[in-house]
């Protein structure tokens, strides 16, 4: 990493976000966060931490879960990049969060979007998981309010539903 | 009227789809034209006289807003209790955090090595960094004798008690400091405009804190600073206090560059800067008689309050009256002491004392049981509170509290004794031990003491031109739940349905000041306010002849709309009186501590690895009694997250400190509980309802942090038969006590 703030440093980045073409003027390291936050005005990925630890900017990439302040732009590009503002239809919220909403699983927000799409990534390759496969599942995104079990208890409710559909 | 019952009921989080979808603005979310971001240029050493201050190469510096102490319009301090603390160190530092200088440019990236390129030269000074070490008075650091605050409080004749004693018991017990660990960083953005005056949004509990911290210092009337909560991730009290200096920093840069100016700190600044939970030591001592009744004792709570004395006496007040726990003390003499440090100044965080207190309390409940020779839940049995009795500040017990139902129903749910045979035989092999333990305990709801009446909130509630409810406080939501279970208040009170009242931006411009989101206090304080407000509504609405009794919906909002046709805007105002039976003796710290108790048993069931020295926490029992439960769904997610929070308190979270510093400051080595961490916590509820409180309702936020640490300490004390007196409780501790290291 260069370090360097010159515009000589900045390429053109094109990937999809949320099922549209992108195109980015940014430089090669930059955080994909930033990038979303900043360039994109998707706001819904949040910056915790800033080293990959808590899961508040998690984003699916190409349909893995990733932290996307460890992210360097460059990595995405190509990619298809899902965020939490890409989940909803329209005003018809996805299972997952109808589920959080009526289950409890948000208390200060903060922590939803990442959590929400790590719970999507976690039900595409486990559409029936346990209570301890979620506990398992969800345990690289921290949340301060909820003590986990309200979030636990959405993520088996979308499960369900989504099962019954 | 709508008949239909909305409180009690669990109705969609007010502003639940916006968090869902990610729509929600937070302050970092929200951009101004021209925007500048800041930084702080903090001290780096614990205590000195700033010599000089050197801005180093290779940084462009005319491209920086610089601001210091001389910038400063108004009073260098952050108003709060006292005005020790300054908003920028003026020749002195007293922490090793201590904010020196601020800077700021439009570039984010550049930020953090122009700061690294700030060098300060010291005169540095003699530091002290334990409790000890303050009240020794090696060295003075704050004030005559490092003391920020001394409480007595006395009942009966306590030095009568000890020759009739049985049994005299005496421990000593401690807890660490803990960060609050919201998820959210601490933010605020302030924009100046001479006309206007200064403008901030930010992350934040209390907007009139900092309307008043903003006043003073920027030498501007009340009309001219204007405080904006933005969405709020997280606070548990670490947002109570110190927005109020970020704000102040945000606000001088912007008074001097006059362009708005963003300040988001990350996590190892907020963790290492801002405040803690205050280290505690308790000791204990007691006289029990030979069926193990309390006949007196003297409690010594002392509390490390850091540099400066911020809400340290509030904290400790708290902690003092619940120092003698859910037990009936004939005698009692509680000293509590708040002292000096040259650490950052701890603050507030969910509990606010009360789990210091009560974790020596029930820990030492269970030694007092193993000194007479009776079980933990007999020793509890034997001197809980009853009704009529009266508490360590001679606060009569007035409503119909039946603790030892209370134990019993949880030893039921928990299946204690069951376990605790099983576990007498299982844990005679093998590399596990497991262990049950108890904590009961009591938390005051709303101010301590005087603290309502001081406060004197008031709320407003606005029947608006389109015919729905606004509800105006300065009250905020960081995650609690405040904006559904106000609207529900109003909701009711109005005979609305939910979706009619909506909550206005807590915004000082345009909500009165209902006092600050601490202290359980908002859902029976301001919530009983509300609903008088709303009542105000609804009769002006009557006696102006425009609504009836049996209204429906639609013809409430059809006299709304006539109201305001007629009037022009329609508010209803309530202002808290304290309670004619209520009263509170400053001077000899007696009386009604609180207008209500909650109450509740804890029961933890853990194992220890003896291989590891780990302690999982496998099942955990929480029942309480917290009034009337307004919205079941929120409030058991308050008892969880508490809990939560409990066991990281107890078993994970230890702030390393080195001269002052914070050395851990990153998740990934100060470690809180994940979801694999923890069990399935069983919520249970016991509701009696309250006078005092709007439709019945207690405090309930804050009372889930009290109870974990001692219940999990008493567990692991049943599992191993070593006493463990403190917290956080690690592995290696565990290793070294099995070694002999502890008493």
């Amino acid at each position: 990493m260069t370090g360097s703030r010159e515009s000589h440093g900045v390429v053109e980045i094109s990937f999809s976000v949320n099922g549209e073409a992108k195109t980015v003027r940014a430089h090669p390291m930059e955080r994909l966060l930033d990038v979303l936050r900043q360039q994109l005005n998707l706001t819904g990925a949040k910056e915790g931490c800033g080293e990959g630890e808590c899961g508040s900017c998690s984003v699916l990439m190409d349909g893995v879960l990733v932290n996307s302040c460890l992210v360097p732009v460059l990595q995405a590009a190509g990619s298809s990049v899902v965020t939490i503002e890409g989940l909803a239809a329209g005003e018809t919220l996805h299972v997952l969060q109808e589920a959080f909403l009526e289950c409890g699983g948000a208390q200060c927000g903060i922590c939803t979007p990442g959590m929400i799409l790590a719970a999507c990534h976690l039900l595409e390759g486990n559409p029936e998981p346990t209570t301890e496969e979620i506990r398992e599942g969800l345990s690289g995104n921290l949340c301060r309010c909820t003590g986990y079990s309200q979030i636990v208890e959405a993520v088996a409710e979308a499960a369900r539903r989504r099962m019954a559909a | 009227m709508n008949s239909e019952r909305i409180v009690g009921k669990s109705v969609p989080r007010k502003e639940g789809r916006d968090k869902v979808t990610g729509r929600s603005q937070y302050v970092d979310d929200m951009v101004l034209p021209n925007m500048l971001f800041g930084a702080t240029v903090r001290s780096r050493i614990p205590r000195g006289r700033i010599k000089k201050i050197t801005f180093g190469g290779g940084i462009a510096w005319d491209e920086f807003v610089i601001v210091s102490a001389k910038d400063i319009p108004g009073k260098n301090c952050i108003a709060l209790i006292g005005e020790d603390q300054p908003c920028l160190a003026d020749g002195v530092v007293n922490h090793p955090e201590e904010p020196v200088l601020l800077l700021a440019h439009p570039d984010r990236h550049v930020l953090p090595k122009a700061v690294e390129a700030v060098s300060i030269e010291y005169d540095a000074l003699p530091a002290i960094f334990t409790i000890e070490e303050s009240e020794s008075r090696s060295e003075i650091v704050w004030g005559e004798d490092n003391v920020f605050k001394t409480y007595l409080i006395e009942k009966g004749d306590v030095d009568s008690v000890w020759d009739e004693a049985d049994y005299i018991v005496e421990g000593e017990y401690a807890t660490g400091a803990q960060e609050q660990l919201y998820i959210e960083n601490n933010g605020m953005i302030a924009a100046f405009d001479a006309a206007e005056g200064i403008t901030v949004w930010g992350s934040l509990q209390c907007p009139y804190y900092i309307h008043k911290a903003l006043m003073a210092l920027c030498s501007l009337p009340a009309e001219k600073v204007r405080v904006v909560q933005m969405e709020t991730g997280g606070a548990f009290g670490g947002k109570e206090e110190y927005p109020s200096m970020i704000a102040g920093h945000a606000a001088l840069l912007a008074m001097k560059c006059g362009k708005p100016v963003k300040i988001i700190y990350d996590r190892m600044e907020d963790m290492a800067a801002t405040t803690k939970r205050h280290p505690s030591r308790t000791r204990l001592r007691t006289a029990v008689d030979k069926d193990g009744k309390i006949l007196g004792g003297e409690i010594e709570f002392t509390i490390d309050g850091g540099a400066y004395l911020t809400l340290s006496p509030v904290v400790l007040s708290r902690g003092a009256i619940h120092a003698g726990g859910a037990y009936y003390w004939p005698s009692v003499r509680i000293r509590a002491k708040a002292v000096a440090t040259n650490a950052p100044p701890h603050g507030a965080f969910r509990g606010f004392g009360a789990p210091q207190s009560l974790f020596a309390m029930e820990r030492h409940m269970d030694r007092m049981a193993q000194a007479v020779g009776i079980s933990p839940v007999e020793i509890r049995r034997r001197n809980f509170l009853q009704p009529g009795q009266a508490t360590t500040t001679e606060q009569v017990v007035r409503e119909p509290i039946d603790l030892g139902k209370l134990l019993d129903r949880a030893l039921g749910a928990s299946d204690y004794y069951g376990k605790r045979e099983r576990f007498a035989k299982e844990n005679q092999l093998g590399d596990f031990r497991k262990g049950m333990g108890i904590a009961a305990f009591l938390h005051g709801a709303g101010f301590t003491g005087s603290g309502e009446r001081y406060l004197s909130s008031v709320v407003g509630v606005e029947g608006c031109a389109d015919g729905s409810v606004l509800v105006l406080v300065s009250s905020t939501e960081f995650g609690q739940g405040t904006k559904t279970v106000l609207s529900q208040i109003a909701a009711e009170a109005l005979g609305l349905p939910y979706e009619n009242v909506s909550m206005a931006q807590p915004d000082t411009s345009d909500v009165p000041n209902s006092g600050p989101t601490v202290a359980s206090r908002t859902v029976m304080v301001v919530g009983k306010l509300v609903l008088s407000a709303a009542l105000g509504i609804r009769q002006t609405l009557m006696s102006s002849g425009l609504l009836r009794e049996g209204y429906s919906t639609d013809e409430f909002r059809a006299a709304c709309r006539s109201y305001v046709a007629a009037h022009g805007q329609f508010r209803s105002w309530s202002r808290y009186e304290a309670p004619s039976d209520i009263f509170w003796d400053d001077q000899k710290y007696r009386g009604e501590a609180y207008a209500a108790f909650a109450w509740a048993v804890y029961i933890a069931e853990i194992t220890v690895d003896l291989t590891t020295y780990s302690v999982s926490v496998d099942d955990f029992v929480a029942l309480q009694e917290v009034g009337k439960v307004l919205h079941p769904l929120l409030a058991r997610g308050q008892v969880i997250g508490g809990v939560a929070q409990g066991i990281g308190f107890s078993l994970y979270e230890k702030v390393v400190w080195e001269n002052g510093r914070m050395q851990n400051g990153q998740m990934t080595n100060y470690i809180m509980p994940t979801s694999s961490d923890l069990p399935a916590i069983r919520v249970l509820f016991e509701e009696l309802g309250n006078v005092y409180g709007a439709y019945g309702a207690k405090g309930i936020g804050e009372l889930p942090m009290d109870g974990p640490a001692p219940a999990i300490l008493n567990a692991v004390v049943d599992a191993l038969g070593v006493a463990f007196d403190s917290v956080p409780l690690l592995p290696e501790d565990i290793m070294d006590g099995l070694a002999g290291g502890v008493r």
